[in-house]
């Protein structure tokens, strides 16, 4: 670790609202203030209430809001889902739950054909403020269909919107913000983070008050921007450390809404550094990388010095637990696509 | 089959009036000849496809004549015209949907209690138990009536909607329309299990078999399925027999999956006929009624037609508007480009 990252640290003041806390607990705060700012508020889903999630993201929220709000499901996605149309339509705001990331498959025609559709099917008359939680991304040796990453499936239908976080903070404002939009948010939690400590403002998600939309500079460079989402961010910034020790300065860009992707933010880094490595766990072929190696092309096409990079997981299904530190972008990886974009040579 | 126990409350029970059975009448002749004039639109032009339910006035009419739309709401598919009819939607607006308008119709669900139509077949089922379980959370006592049909009972969505709205007790009316046909498979190669209503015992949710042509039995069938459900028994089940007389769609070809004799002896007596035999029968209506109903409808049609040839297309901003209630950049900046480039066309 470098001495100037340790200094700057130290010379940042904690505002008295800070807390430190995991993103579980930060996750579970901000259901806890949701719940208890808007009445039409709902959590469910399979295991919510008694037993507070699988990883106890609505731990004691059953308790404390009553049955009504905090419920469990039977064990069906598609029905879970569903479900969530007709009581949007009923006026309620759903923040169901789908256990883990594989099993969104299973309601992917309601979520795709119904959810995703209504406000448009409806001419507007029905909209769909349904906040969708889903524990997403590999990284703790799950069995199968518990460690995948379907970002890019999501941001591809037109009426869905799609964010991540990538620490307790930005967990804890990014998901009262998402439940407090007039449409479809699905919210991917980075579930290899959920343990994860780190200070939360409670009072305020930023300095300057603005809402949590757009990407976010998690640490500022000079050379090359690095550009993650979820549990790859703290990646990318372990990465930024050590690059830092030879010399290079990176930027690191938390993309955190992965549609609509916040492509000024994008531009601005890149154009400032010249050079861009995007980094995700999910597969190359027609993942979200290329979507942000699209925009960067478009806004920095005649000032880049090498084309973007991307450092992502294979065109395989996410493999099991031995294989996954190979499968998913490792601190290696990403320094041998950081070589490649500054080694590069035109013609 | 009936495993729903007597309602003793009693509400709406009882035989139908005199007026009710004119009524549902006229309401069966109305839609009749909409839908058979839309066969004609299609052919003339004027509508590029249409779903007819040649066959299901009593069950569509007869269903929808027992909604309340102070307090219930509908989950159609595309092939509920006749129910639209009844509960008094917007015909032209409902209709704009095969102009090729709007998917979803231009009608406002929220005031018409319709919800919009849409084509995955019970994909809407689980929303009806969505909004029925939002009933009981407000402490309501409105009752969600879902339209699915034979095919569609075969989608895993009809399972998980059972059995969410048994455990949940939702008030969710079932209503099957088994009009033996879905497209080209007849029904024996569809449901297994005798009947679409037997499956309901699995979830302990009452079914009504009934024969789907008897308006009066359709009614009295749903009146007595949304007391039961009203009254916060849960759901119901009604499975209607009914036939599709006509193609699944106007693009269809009934003839390369079934002769005209098994389309003959599967359809029975008309509905329609069967309702006038009864009128006349009872002493309800006479020739001068069944007149003046058929006058009545041909009106009704030539002004829908009218008010359908007058749909022009919606402005191509909608497509973009109506997205989201909080539109994005990237399609601010698509609908810019499109303006853009559509305007040097």
């Amino acid at each position: 670790m470098s001495n100037s990252m340790l200094e700057s640290e130290a010379v940042v003041e904690s505002p008295a609202s800070a807390t430190v806390m995991s993103m579980q607990q930060a996750l579970n705060r901000a259901l806890d203030e949701v719940l208890a700012d808007n009445p039409r508020t709902l959590i469910f889903g399979e295991d919510c209430g008694r037993l507070g999630g699988v990883f106890r993201i609505t731990d004691g929220l059953q308790a404390k809001h009553g049955p009504q709000r905090v419920f469990d499901t039977p064990l069906a996605e598609s029905g879970i889902l569903g479900m969530s149309v007709g009581l949007a339509m009923a006026g309620f705001h759903p923040i169901p739950e789908v256990q883990f990331d594989g099993f969104a498959y299973p309601a992917i025609n309601q979520i795709v054909c119904q959810i995703a559709r209504m406000n448009y099917r409806s001419r507007g008359t029905m909209p769909m403020p349904i906040t969708l939680r889903v524990p997403s991304f590999g990284g703790i040796r799950a069995p199968e269909h518990h460690g995948e990453s379907l970002e890019a499936l999501f941001a591809h239908v037109p009426g869905l919107k799609v964010v991540s976080p990538s620490n307790p903070h930005e967990a804890y404002h990014l998901l009262k913000y998402a439940a407090t939009r007039p449409d479809p948010v699905i919210f991917m939690e980075p579930k290899s983070r959920y343990w994860q400590k780190g200070e939360v403002d409670l009072a305020r998600h930023d300095a300057a008050g603005v809402s949590p939309t757009g990407a976010k500079v998690m640490r500022e460079g000079r050379h090359l921007t690095l550009v993650a989402w979820g549990a790859m961010v703290a990646r990318c910034l372990q990465v930024a450390e050590l690059a830092a020790e030879d010399g290079i300065d990176i930027e690191v860009l938390d993309l955190r809404w992965l549609k609509p992707i916040d492509a000024e933010a994008l531009a601005a880094s890149v154009r400032k550094t010249r050079r861009a490595v995007v980094v995700h766990e999910a597969p190359l072929t027609s993942g979200l990388g290329a979507e942000v190696a699209q925009l960067i092309t478009q806004s920095c096409f005649g000032t880049l010095k090498a084309p973007v990079e991307r450092v992502t997981g294979f065109d395989v299904p996410h493999p099991s637990g031995d294989l996954e530190d190979e499968y998913i972008p490792n601190i290696d990886r990403i320094l041998f696509g950081i070589q490649r974009v500054l080694e590069y040579k035109r013609g | 089959m009936d495993t729903l126990l007597p309602v003793a409350s009693g509400a709406h029970a009882g035989a139908l009036t005199a007026d009710e059975l004119r009524e549902l009448y006229s309401l069966m002749v109305a839609v009749r000849h909409l839908d058979t004039s839309a066969i004609a639109w299609q052919r003339q032009g004027i509508i590029p496809g249409y779903a007819p339910e040649l066959g299901q006035e009593a069950a569509q009419v007869g269903s929808g004549y027992a909604v309340d739309t102070t307090r219930d709401f509908v989950f159609p598919t595309y092939r509920e015209m006749g129910v639209a009819r009844t509960m008094g939607v917007d015909m032209v607006a409902y209709m704009s949907t095969h102009k090729a308008t709007w998917h979803g119709g231009l009608y406002n669900p929220v005031e018409s209690r319709l919800a919009p139509i849409q084509a995955v077949v019970a994909g809407s089922v689980l929303h009806a138990v969505g909004w029925a379980h939002g009933q009981t959370l407000d402490g309501k006592d409105g009752v969600a009536l879902t339209y699915f049909g034979d095919g569609a009972s075969s989608q895993g969505d009809v399972h998980e909607a059972m059995n969410f709205a048994a455990v949940m007790k939702a008030p969710v009316v079932f209503f099957i329309q088994n009009n033996g046909w879905a497209i080209s498979v007849p029904t024996e190669h569809q449901v297994a299990g005798g009947s679409v209503a037997a499956r309901a015992a699995g979830y302990g949710i009452p079914a009504l078999h009934i024969d789907g042509d008897d308006v009066a039995a359709v009614v009295e069938a749903t009146r007595r399925a949304f007391a039961h459900a009203r009254a916060g028994n849960g759901p119901v089940v009604i499975e209607a027999m009914t036939y599709r007389r006509g193609p699944h769609s106007t693009s269809d070809d009934p003839g390369r999956y079934r002769s005209l004799d098994e389309e003959r002896d599967g359809a029975g007596i008309d509905p329609l006929e069967r309702l006038r035999q009864r009128l006349l029968a009872d002493g309800i209506a006479d020739e001068a009624f069944f007149a003046e109903a058929l006058a009545a409808a041909k009106a009704e049609e030539e002004q829908i037609r009218t008010g359908v040839q007058a749909l022009g297309s919606r402005p191509g901003t909608e497509m973009f508007d109506l997205v989201f209630q909080e539109t994005t950049p990237a399609l601010q900046a698509q609908a810019a480009s499109w303006r853009e480039e559509s305007e040097h066309v």
